[in-house]
């Protein structure tokens, strides 16, 4: 699969993954091509950030609510719960701070949908096995002195720090090289070898609301317990 | 509320006049009578969707676009607005009218006052963004417009844009909010201060009452004139432009003269702004831009504004080399509107020019006016 064709199925996988009538904010939204897609196709409202200037103008130009501005540094404006999903798609290997984003993220958002370029396929870890070299694949084109790609993760990596920060995997859909569609939770053996990208629907684990009752209110508290 | 229109065949303008209207203005002064002087472009459609209002920056007028009477060149804006420029008056009703307070027909400091034949000059009350953009409103009801489909401004008109979302959100649908701020920052309030000291300690300004015997404080509002224009320009744009050059001369003179073409421009810039702007009015203007404020309040007025606002779209454009208003103080905006979920797009368009872009020719700036203009009266249209 080439680059652009690898976007559009994570862009017609990730839609599988949205309710009608949701409100949305896409982080990295380009020039506004994923909004439109599920404004025409789920009904949704949609809000972007893109730190491209050019093509951030072309998708305000397209008529679409961008911020152009960068995402590391712009998301704590936004409230608690202010969006029904939050998308990073293929841009968590290029940010700082990984995991403040990954937090950041089911802050703002009830759920969060992460795509990226699993760093543990088999292609991967042949080239660099072989060659000695840093690995340049289709999902990750870049050499290693100019890529944006600056935290190279595996699946499994990313299963170990949802399991740390007690985020819910809801679903997980991994694709192979060739385009093949799987279940990452179905298929437990070989997935981080086989799995070319990843895409997860997360979520934060619900507990039941706590409620302390007084003599005159009763307080209720939506809480996550942390670890 | 009564109105009238008249056409004002001299300038080419029309002039609404809101008689006996009791304009109550933010300092307490009540204003009975007033006018406003503006102009339109493009043709109203059947169910009065396409109304876009042009509010203008602290020395601009009526004359938007097409040829102003008054200088005799073209519109302040007229590469913006126009038939098929990117505020298209082949699709859209503009109105643009010079401020409460101006000096190009509208009520202020040197318009004669109520049942008199003596100009206002001192007396003028006070005024502020929201007292012009009350005036305004007045304006676009009397034109039969429930609704505007867009209020676009830059800098004072900026204030002017984020005014009426503030106070009219339900007669607007969206701003476009350029190179502008929540408050007027203290640099800028003392850069305007200099810009009044100038002119008021000019000995033909006496108090405001220049006019009595037909005089102009010349000198000092075109000081006041000199010293602005430099925040509407850069570093970058005055080096590119002017450099070291000498003005019509190989060596320096050793003296005082404008030795340099940037001293000459300057001096250009002041001479030509006293022709066409009345200094009181500048005092007036600048005063009303010195006291926005919407640092603390903006959050709280949208949050729990009385008006339902929940539909505005907003768009905020700011450029890399204004000092004047900087991109940050836009971000404060986007940022306010974005912790309330609100529809805002945001865009900092890189240029050299300083606070001045917004005039002057920025093919990125086109692009998201058109085309946010373009695709939001779609969805309305539809």
């Amino acid at each position: 699969m080439n680059k652009i064709n690898s976007i559009r199925k994570d862009w017609s996988l990730i839609e599988t993954l949205i309710a009608e009538d949701r409100k949305i904010l896409d982080i990295g939204c380009g020039d506004g091509g994923l909004m439109e897609q599920l404004e025409n196709n789920r009904n949704a409202i949609t809000h972007g950030i893109e730190l491209n200037r050019d093509l951030a103008a072309n998708a305000i130009a397209r008529g679409f609510n961008v911020v152009h501005g960068n995402a590391e540094l712009d998301l704590s404006q936004y409230s608690n719960n202010s969006f029904d999903y939050v998308i990073l798609s293929q841009t968590l290997q290029a940010m700082m701070k990984p995991k403040d984003i990954l937090s950041e993220l089911l802050r703002i958002g009830s759920k969060a949908i992460v795509s990226f370029p699993n760093f543990g396929h088999w292609k991967i870890r042949l080239q660099l096995l072989i060659s000695g070299k840093m690995p340049v694949t289709e999902s990750l084109p870049y050499t290693w002195y100019d890529t944006p790609n600056i935290h190279f993760f595996t699946i499994k990596d990313f299963l170990n720090l949802c399991n740390e920060m007690n985020i819910v995997i809801e679903k997980s859909i991994g694709l192979t090289s060739k385009g093949k569609q799987f279940d990452i939770s179905e298929s437990v053996t070989g997935v981080n070898f086989f799995t070319h990208e990843a895409i997860f629907l997360l979520s934060y684990k619900n507990y039941e609301p706590i409620k302390i009752k007084s003599s005159k209110k009763v307080f209720a508290k939506n809480s996550v317990i942390a670890n | 509320m009564k109105t009238r229109f008249t056409t004002d065949t001299k300038l080419e303008s029309e002039i609404a006049y809101f008689e006996n209207i009791n304009l109550k203005i933010e300092s307490g002064d009540i204003i009975d009578s007033y006018k406003l002087a503006f102009k339109t472009y493009g043709k109203l459609n059947a169910n009065k969707t396409n109304a876009i209002l042009v509010c203008h920056a602290l020395t601009g007028d009526q004359y938007v676009a097409g040829n102003n009477p008054i200088t005799g060149r073209e519109g302040w804006w007229s590469r913006m607005v126009g038939p098929n420029k990117p505020i298209d008056t082949n699709k859209f009703f503009v109105i643009c009218s010079n401020v409460l307070g101006g000096c190009a027909g509208s009520t202020g400091p040197k318009e004669l006052q109520n049942g008199s034949d003596v100009a206002y000059g001192g007396n003028f009350p006070s005024i502020t963004i929201k007292d012009m953009v009350k005036a305004q409103s007045l304006l676009i009801e009397s034109l039969n417009i429930e609704k505007l489909f867009s209020v676009i401004g830059g800098s004072m008109g900026a204030m002017q844009a984020l005014q009426w979302a503030i106070d009219f959100p339900d007669k607007i649908l969206n701003i476009i909010h350029i190179a502008g701020a929540l408050k007027h920052s203290a640099q800028n309030i003392a850069f305007h201060e200099v810009g009044r000291q100038a002119i008021m300690s000019d000995p033909i300004w006496k108090n405001g009452k220049y006019f009595e015997n037909n005089e102009v404080p010349e000198r000092g509002l075109s000081v006041a004139r000199m010293i602005a224009h430099i925040t509407y320009l850069s570093e970058n744009a005055m080096h590119r432009k002017f450099g070291r050059k000498l003005q019509s001369r190989d060596i320096i003179s050793f003296g005082f003269d404008a030795d340099f073409q940037v001293e000459s421009y300057l001096r250009y810039q002041g001479k030509s702004f006293v022709e066409r702007f009345d200094a009181n009015s500048y005092l007036y203007l600048t005063r009303a831009m010195d006291y926005f404020d919407h640092d603390e309040t903006f959050r709280k007025n949208i949050e729990f504004s009385h008006n339902p606002n929940n539909h505005l779209k907003y768009l905020i454009v700011s450029f890399t080399s204004d000092w004047l208003f900087p991109t940050m103080e836009s971000k404060m905006i986007v940022n306010q509107l974005n912790s309330l979920s609100r529809e805002v797009s945001f865009l900092e368009i890189d240029t050299d020019k300083g606070h001045d872009s917004f005039l002057l020719e920025e093919p990125q700036l086109d692009d998201v006016i058109k085309g946010f203009l373009t695709n939001n009266f779609a969805k309305i249209d539809e």
